[in-house]
């Protein structure tokens, strides 16, 4: 399959693919853009404990592919009054020096109604280099992509256990920085183990891209983190993560947990 | 673009209504999607299909549904006034037709549970009832305030076998419902149908919904050309929450061009009132929200139209200029629920009784002609609520005596 025109590979693939092939495994957590006050601190103590890149959530009122926990931090952060604007304005200000690429998470309708280009531009200006929009499939990319391309954007597809064959195919030769696996059917949220679906996933995954492979959804412990990543290039840790910091997790708190992510994943 | 698709016909390829529509959904919920769309698609063109469907709406929900000409409130307000009545079919409401099409789909895709969403708890209700009579497992999903306005009809959905799970979220409402409906469907999709209530969500439901409701209109059509002497009623009214009642109707009479469509929005949750589109619930059109795009909450006494968006067919037919949309204020509501009731001794739902507030307050541009409402619903799940807001004067000085 054919990559579309005039779509670049950038920092955040170039990053996640050296870390990849000197055969570190790669760790993507997640954290609500303005959960708490200073929840720029919570990006840097998360990068200085191993991430390979960071992905911001910006919460939007109706969140239909989160379960409970990130449902309570996309509250918690919009009724402290945070918007686009004001979490872009927290990383202009606090997360240039951020040695790691930037990730944002949001639903289609806040691009959209911002405008797709506008959005795009303030996204580069914080220094982002990556979307990730769950609620735009590929049928549906064009409401998003030419503005987030022609930015330099990198748009993370996201995969399902039930894509067909053909879809997988193509989600990977659209998608850029990473692609998402989504392991299992359902929200996000922590589960007590990990099914059959993701590793199946991760395998289908990894037989026909070389797109980093980082698997996503119900990733919990050092534990799950390290048996998803065995079959997979890393994962995508949120519900767990930000559990933590709805109970009160401070930075120094919120690096512990992540390098205890990290040494599950580097101890195999 | 947008003469691409002729009104009431199917949306294009990628399940638009000009700019509106669309499927914007996770990929688990693609799969699914193509899946229900072809075998509507299939089933739509199956005549045992339809002899089936046709046969339970009338031998089980009682259709066709009369329409009904208003002699006194005709006389009262000097503009001739026909009702189709919705309010009679099995289950109280216009809601009826759309579930028994989409259980009896669910059957023929071999998923033996169903899912939905409701508001009022009409569609709750509906849903409920076909999945009793096909043995289907249902579980619906309600806003916790709507199951405290609509106690009644949380009961009725558990007395149906199904069972009612509070949506918590949010404004705790009709959307939050869907939200918690969609949760369900994209862990649950392989075995679950969602049976979604109106012409809303992602392609295939607006275009499957509205093609499901069309009943009310054609039949509607012909029984008004047999009491109005071969012509058409004027202008068409309808309620619009979602929009699945209005479609319905307002589909038989897409192609009379002398004949008008009028859709009255609630004042808090006027979607196309307010002319903003966004993107929410798998579809792009006129939705309510902040300067951020975070969706807002509809407010109105009716919960069945409290919907901070609207049907993409609906903001299409605006676009275009067929149908024309105004918002109605509950107070008006109250009074037309109260001269509905004293003039014909029909009570109608709140929802419906928006439709009739459009007409009365348009009385003197209606004058001398001849109007359809589409009343939808019956109002006994809303006369203890209405009876509240009444108040101290109980309705007196809305001439009740």
């Amino acid at each position: 399959m054919t990559e579309p025109a005039g779509i670049g590979h950038g920092r955040l693939e170039a990053h996640l693919r050296a870390a990849r092939d000197a055969g570190r495994k790669l760790l993507v957590p997640y954290i609500t853009g303005g959960i708490t006050t200073g929840w720029v601190d919570l990006l840097h103590a998360a990068a200085l404990a191993g991430a390979d890149a960071i992905e911001v959530g910006i919460p939007f009122s109706d969140p239909v592919m989160d379960g409970p926990t990130i449902q309570a931090a996309s509250l918690q952060a919009l009724e402290r009054g945070t918007t686009p604007a004001s979490i872009l304005s927290d990383l202009r200000a606090g997360a240039a020096e951020l040695d790691v690429p930037l990730v944002v998470m949001t639903y289609v309708n806040v691009p959209f109604r911002m405008g797709a280009r506008r959005f795009a531009a303030e996204l580069v200006e914080a220094g982002v280099s990556g979307v990730i929009l769950p609620d735009v499939p590929l049928e549906e990319l064009d409401e998003w992509s030419p503005a987030g391309d022609a930015a330099g954007l990198e748009t993370v597809m996201l995969a399902s256990p039930i894509s067909p064959d053909d879809r997988l195919a193509a989600l990977c030769a659209r998608s850029r920085g990473f692609v998402y696996g989504v392991g299992l059917l359902g929200v996000t949220g922590e589960r007590s183990a990990v099914g059959e679906r993701t590793a199946l996933l991760a395998k289908r995954l990894k037989a026909i891209t070389d797109l980093p492979v980082v698997m996503g959804f119900g990733v919990s412990t050092p534990e799950q983190a390290a048996q998803i990543a065995a079959d997979a290039d890393g994962v995508v840790v949120g519900s767990a993560l930000v559990r933590e910091v709805l109970d009160g997790a401070d930075p120094e708190a919120v690096g512990h947990f992540v390098a205890d992510l990290r040494a599950g994943l580097d101890a195999n | 673009m947008d003469g691409d698709v002729t009104p009431f016909a199917e949306p294009d390829d990628s399940g638009r209504f000009g700019r509106f529509g669309g499927r914007f959904v996770p990929e688990t919920l693609i799969p699914a999607l193509a899946e229900l769309e072809a075998a509507f698609r299939d089933a739509w063109a199956d005549k045992a299909f339809r002899d089936e469907l046709d046969g339970l709406l009338r031998d089980y929900a009682g259709r066709p549904s009369p329409v009904t000409e208003c002699e006194r409130l005709s006389e009262l307000i000097g503009v001739r006034v026909l009702l189709k009545r919705e309010d009679l079919n099995h289950t109280g409401s216009h809601k009826i037709n759309n579930v028994l099409g989409q259980a009896l789909l669910a059957r023929r895709m071999g998923k033996q549970r169903v899912i939905a969403e409701t508001g009022a708890g009409q569609h709750g209700v509906a849903t409920a009832t076909a999945a009793a009579l096909l043995g289907q497992e249902c579980v619906v999903y309600m806003g916790d305030v709507d199951m405290e306005r609509q106690a009644l009809n949380v009961f009725r959905m558990r007395l149906l076998g199904a069972e009612v799970r509070p949506a918590s979220t949010g404004s705790r409402t009709l959307k939050d419902a869907v939200n918690e409906a969609m949760r369900d469907w994209v862990a649950s999709v392989e075995t679950t149908h969602y049976c979604l209530g109106s012409v809303m969500g992602p392609h295939p439901y607006p275009w499957m919904v509205r093609e499901l409701h069309r009943v009310i209109g054609d039949e509607a059509r012909e029984q008004c050309r047999a009491i109005l002497g071969g012509a058409d009623p004027d202008v068409v009214v309808a309620c619009v929450g979602g929009g699945s009642n209005a479609a319905g109707i307002f589909s038989g009479f897409g192609s009379i061009a002398g004949t008008e469509l009028w859709g009255a929005e609630p004042a808090g949750g006027a979607a196309v009132g307010h002319g903003v589109p966004g993107i929410v619930h798998g579809m792009k059109s006129f939705l309510l929200q902040d300067e951020w795009g975070q969706v807002t909450e509809a407010e109105s006494i009716s919960a069945g139209l409290d919907y901070p968006g609207v049907g993409p067919e609906h903001a299409f037919l605006a676009d275009i200029g067929r149908a024309r949309y105004e918002a109605v204020g509950d107070d008006e509501v109250l009074d037309a629920f109260a001269t509905l009731s004293r003039t014909e001794g029909i009570i109608p739902a709140l929802e419906s009784a928006h439709a009739l507030a459009l007409v009365l307050r348009s009385r003197e541009e209606l004058a001398g002609k001849t109007v359809l409402v589409n009343l939808s619903g019956r109002g006994d799940k809303d006369v203890q609520q209405v009876s509240d807001l009444f108040g101290p004067d109980a309705g007196r000085d809305r001439g009740l005596r």
